[in-house]
């Protein structure tokens, strides 16, 4: 197959799979925006949740069914961390919060197992991990039916929640208690409700993540580190925007594959585990905001 | 009654900053010492190499991060990469320079670590909080692929591993459980001190001025460039050593996948729960940490009468070790460490409540 | 609120230290952040030993003058000379070099140590031993703790804070929080002492002890202080001069007296449009 077709085939593959790093970025920035607590957690949700979701359907509930009571279980999961753990907090150090993150995503991560046991789970969206025929036939390009679908659902996700932030009365209220909890209760923001929302949404795009990544590479304990992923995606394109996560992971997604393919028969290959790190580092030290991120101000 | 301080005064400055000014801190100590050296004889040898060393060598890991995150509040993911240099280093020593003494390479083992850090520490001059961890996850991946993916670190190794050599010193070969022990006790314990007198002295204070306030610290003459540093590259150098008494005296064989995330996690979790910003924390959080799954067997086959799935036992201890995180930082963010603290305050009084 | 302080020190023609010629000279400071225009057109300087106030409405810019006076600001136009010497860029650890030592407004002690610990660590610029012969409590390490010890307990007599000396800042009040932040800035044995609102927030009792301190620093040691404050009684008894500063520009800059009957000064302080 000519370079350029091969080329534009693993450009294609990145940028799909980069939808997926920002479909589970994405949960993190919905917690940031609404709490401006880091959850270091997602990662542990995002498996939670799908291994939840498949677990009810092995005991019996249909898929339609499942969704919702998995729904329910990552709101109740949202709400109990609300309580315990970021309330408790809630005016400790940035780092003291991330610290407090991290031990909620082993407590959520050894829980999932001792609920659903360690098994490796498939996940059968019908939708199957195989190349769309006509692309094929017509450029001999490799692109999977399954990470176009997923691709299409996390942009759709995505831009969903954009609008909601910028163009609704309760994104105005989401960010309103991400700014000053005090100040939005003052003038009459429900924050309870508000909380619920932000906790299911965050849920939701959970499950949804899991569930696309389930699919691909079947429901384990390894997509806790796919979530590790999305922290270049966050820090290239900011934590608190939306817009820049989707652009970010297109950026992450891209770079990791490209470098594979492209850079990484020189060094032996592998590079994919540590390169987009890289790439955020250098982006910290020359634009620590991000790409759409809000500047950091420290008064002295 | 007995932990009284009455009639001990301290006439000097010096006296006034000693580690151990009560008489009875420093009997303590003198009999924990002997007792540490003499344990060999009365435990077997699963117990010294299985636990005891693991326990020493962690420690020293959990002292370096705490040197890193506890005093200099530079939050970092990336100990265990830097005990991997260590350890590799240690290896590629001994293997190419011939009759050099065990110490003399573990001390240069250090420097290689701190070298590795330094690099490495270099954003922290720009960024901090979650974006330095990142970056340190950024090394700790990093590091761990080059050790794989360049053969030479591994003398070309068919599996992948590298086999650790024999402890030689003055021409003794140091190869029982027991000799084990004795070196790493030594090693660990002269390098406490010297954290501790660190810690203790103008060093500690330039680390918790960086962490507490960085701008006033410079206004004070402080250097954020040197201090930070520093911190990193005495951390690593700790982390280093570590790594590789991690490597000759528990493990023997040893792949760079044995250093990955998840040993950096554990030593995160160690120093929090032992208590940031203390030596003591340390040795009591890694203790915790190691001494859990057996804890939690013992546990099992007492109320249960049967041993459990490994998994269940390790998941388990994911929670639990979660909770205390949470926990700690909630009720007593200086851990354990502050905990035994507040007990023996309370003995200084007793039999008084206040 | 008039604090009745010994203005007579003041009044006596014998100052322990005479004032010296110009030790600090500011000369056409502008500041900008972005839009915001902090400083504008500022110049004025600070005779050796004596007590320069910096007064103002609040947001007129007199932090951002001690900010660029330390270094922590680097001002667009303008310079800061330091004993007739010109500076092109201050930085911190610069200005400490040179002798410059401050408070902070909000209190910038480091919230992990203890009273004598905040202390010891502004010494810093007094203690050379590296960090090898500090973990090997080396002779000269062993030593110079003592020595600087010594000293910082001076200070600690001095600011009568012998009873808290191993006391967690964090757990202290503010009026001696702030005593504290004195003794961590004095410890530096600066030339010169830069004062943020030394006695914001305090009552009557603290805010006599700190005059007290601060006019026995000037005449003890020499030290020359500048410092910002809001009580007009505590500026008029215990400064030699003062300048005052509204929305970033000078407007005032002479005696106490002479500032007190300036038309502009009293026209900001009323808030008459100009």
């Amino acid at each position: 197959m000519p370079d350029f077709w091969f080329f534009l085939e693993v450009l294609v593959g990145g940028l799909l799979s980069g939808t997926m790093y920002a479909l589970v970025a994405l949960g993190f920035v919905l917690i940031y925006k609404a709490s401006s607590v880091f959850n270091f957690a997602q990662g542990a949700m995002v498996f939670f949740a799908v291994l939840s979701f498949v677990g009810f359907m092995e005991l019996g509930l249909p898929f339609w069914a499942a969704l919702p009571v998995t729904v329910g279980l990552m709101i109740l999961v949202g709400m109990g961390t609300e309580r315990f753990v970021l309330r408790p907090l809630v005016n400790q150090s940035e780092d003291t919060l991330l610290m407090a993150t991290i031990g909620l995503a082993f407590v959520i991560e050894g829980v999932a197992q001792l609920a659903w046991g360690v098994d490796v789970r498939r996940l059968d969206l019908g939708i199957r991990d195989e190349p769309i025929n006509w692309v094929m036939d017509n450029t001999g390009m490799l692109i999977s039916q399954l990470d176009v679908t997923a691709a299409v659902v996390a942009g759709i996700m995505v831009a969903a929640l954009a609008l909601l932030f910028s163009h609704t009365k309760v994104g105005r209220g989401l960010r309103a208690v991400a700014d000053d909890h005090a100040a939005a209760l003052s003038i009459g923001i429900p924050l309870k409700h508000i909380w619920m929302l932000v906790w299911a949404t965050a849920g939701v795009v959970a499950l949804v993540a899991g569930m696309l990544w389930g699919a691909r590479s079947g429901v384990q304990f390894a997509l806790v580190w796919v979530a590790l992923k999305a922290l270049p995606v966050l820090i290239i394109g900011g934590f608190t925007s939306v817009p820049g996560v989707i652009l970010a992971g297109l950026i992450v997604g891209a770079f990791e594959k490209l470098g594979e393919v492209f850079i990484g028969p020189f060094v032996g290959g592998g590079i994919e585990g540590w390169a987009p790190y890289m790439l955020a580092v250098l982006f910290l030290l020359i634009r620590p905001e991000g790409l759409f991120g809000e500047k950091i101000i420290r008064r002295v | 009654m007995l932990y009284r301080e009455a009639g001990q005064f301290r006439t000097s400055y010096a006296q006034d900053s000693q580690i151990f000014p009560l008489r009875q801190d420093r009997v303590g100590i003198f009999i924990i010492l002997t007792a540490a050296v003499m344990l060999p004889f009365v435990a077997n040898s699963y117990w010294l190499s299985a636990i005891l060393v693991p326990w020493l060598v962690l420690s020293l890991v959990a002292l370096g991060q705490n040197i890193l995150m506890g005093y200099a509040g530079q939050l970092s993911l990336g100990s265990a990469g830097f005990m991997a240099v260590g350890a590799f280093a240690c290896y590629n020593l001994i293997l190419r320079i011939d009759g050099i003494p065990f110490v003399v390479a573990v001390a240069l083992s250090g420097v290689c670590a701190a070298l590795v850090g330094i690099v490495f520490g270099l954003p922290s001059l720009r960024i901090r909080g979650l974006y330095l961890a990142v970056a340190t996850l950024a090394s700790q991946f990093f590091i761990v692929w080059a050790l794989d993916k360049f053969g030479w670190f591994k003398n070309y190794d068919p599996a992948g591993v590298i086999t650790a050599q024999p402890i030689v010193m003055f021409g003794h070969n140091f190869a029982t459980p027991r000799e084990k022990y004795w070196v790493v006790l030594a090693i660990v314990a002269v390098l406490a001190l010297l954290a501790k007198n660190m810690a203790r002295g103008s060093v500690g204070r330039g680390w918790m001025a960086v962490r507490d306030m960085d701008v006033a610290a410079e206004v004070m003459g402080f250097s954020l460039l040197r201090t930070k540093l520093q911190a990193f590259a005495i951390s690593s150098f700790y982390c280093g050593v570590g790594g590789a008494l991690f490597a000759f005296a528990y493990l023997q064989t040893v792949e760079p996948s044995a250093f990955g995330i998840d040993l950096s996690f554990r030593i995160l979790f160690m120093v929090i729960i032992g208590g940031l910003g203390t030596i003591m924390g340390s040795f009591l959080g890694a203790g915790f940490i190691l001494l859990m799954p057996i804890f939690l067997n013992i546990f099992f086959h007492t109320v249960f009468g049967k041993s459990v799935d490994a998994t269940i036992t390790s998941a388990l201890e994911q929670v639990i070790f979660g909770v205390m995180i949470i926990m700690f930082l909630i009720f007593e963010p200086l851990g354990l460490a502050r905990l035994w603290q507040l007990t023996k305050e309370r003995l200084r009084l007793w039999p008084f409540k206040h | 609120m008039t604090i009745p302080v010994q203005s007579s020190i003041l009044q006596s023609a014998q100052r322990a230290f005479p004032f010296g010629p110009p030790i600090l000279e500011l000369d056409s400071i502008s500041l900008r952040f972005g839009g915001v225009q902090a400083l504008t057109n500022i110049s004025f300087n600070v005779l050796e030993h004596e007590i320069r106030a910096i007064i103002g409405p609040n947001g007129a810019g007199k932090s951002s003058m001690l900010n660029v006076i330390n270094g922590i600001y680097v001002p667009q136009e303008g310079s800061v000379t330091f004993r007739g010497e010109r500076l092109s860029e201050m930085r911190p650890t610069h200005a400490a070099r040179l002798g410059i030592a401050r408070t902070f407004q909000n209190i910038a002690l480091f919230r992990g140590m203890s009273v004598l610990d905040n202390i010891m660590a502004g010494r810093k610029l007094h203690m050379h031993a590296s960090f090898l012969e500090v973990a090997l409590q080396l002779p000269r390490a062993r030593r110079e703790e003592a020595e600087n010890r010594a000293a910082v307990e001076e200070i600690i007599e001095f600011l009568e804070i012998e009873h808290i000396r191993k006391t967690p800042v964090a757990r202290l009040p503010y009026g001696l929080q702030k005593r504290v932040e004195l003794g961590r800035a004095l410890a530096a044995e600066p030339t010169i002492l830069l004062l943020d609102e030394p006695m914001a927030g305090m009552n009557i009792e603290e805010k006599q002890d700190m005059c007290r301190f601060i006019l026995d620093v000037n005449d003890h040691y020499g030290t020359t202080i500048v410092l910002i404050e809001h009580d007009m009684g505590v500026v008029m008894d215990i400064s030699d001069r003062v300048v005052v500063l509204d929305y970033g520009k000078k407007i005032g800059d002479g005696t106490p007296d002479e500032v007190r009957s300036d038309q502009n000064v009293i026209d900001a302080y009323l808030g008459v449009p100009h």
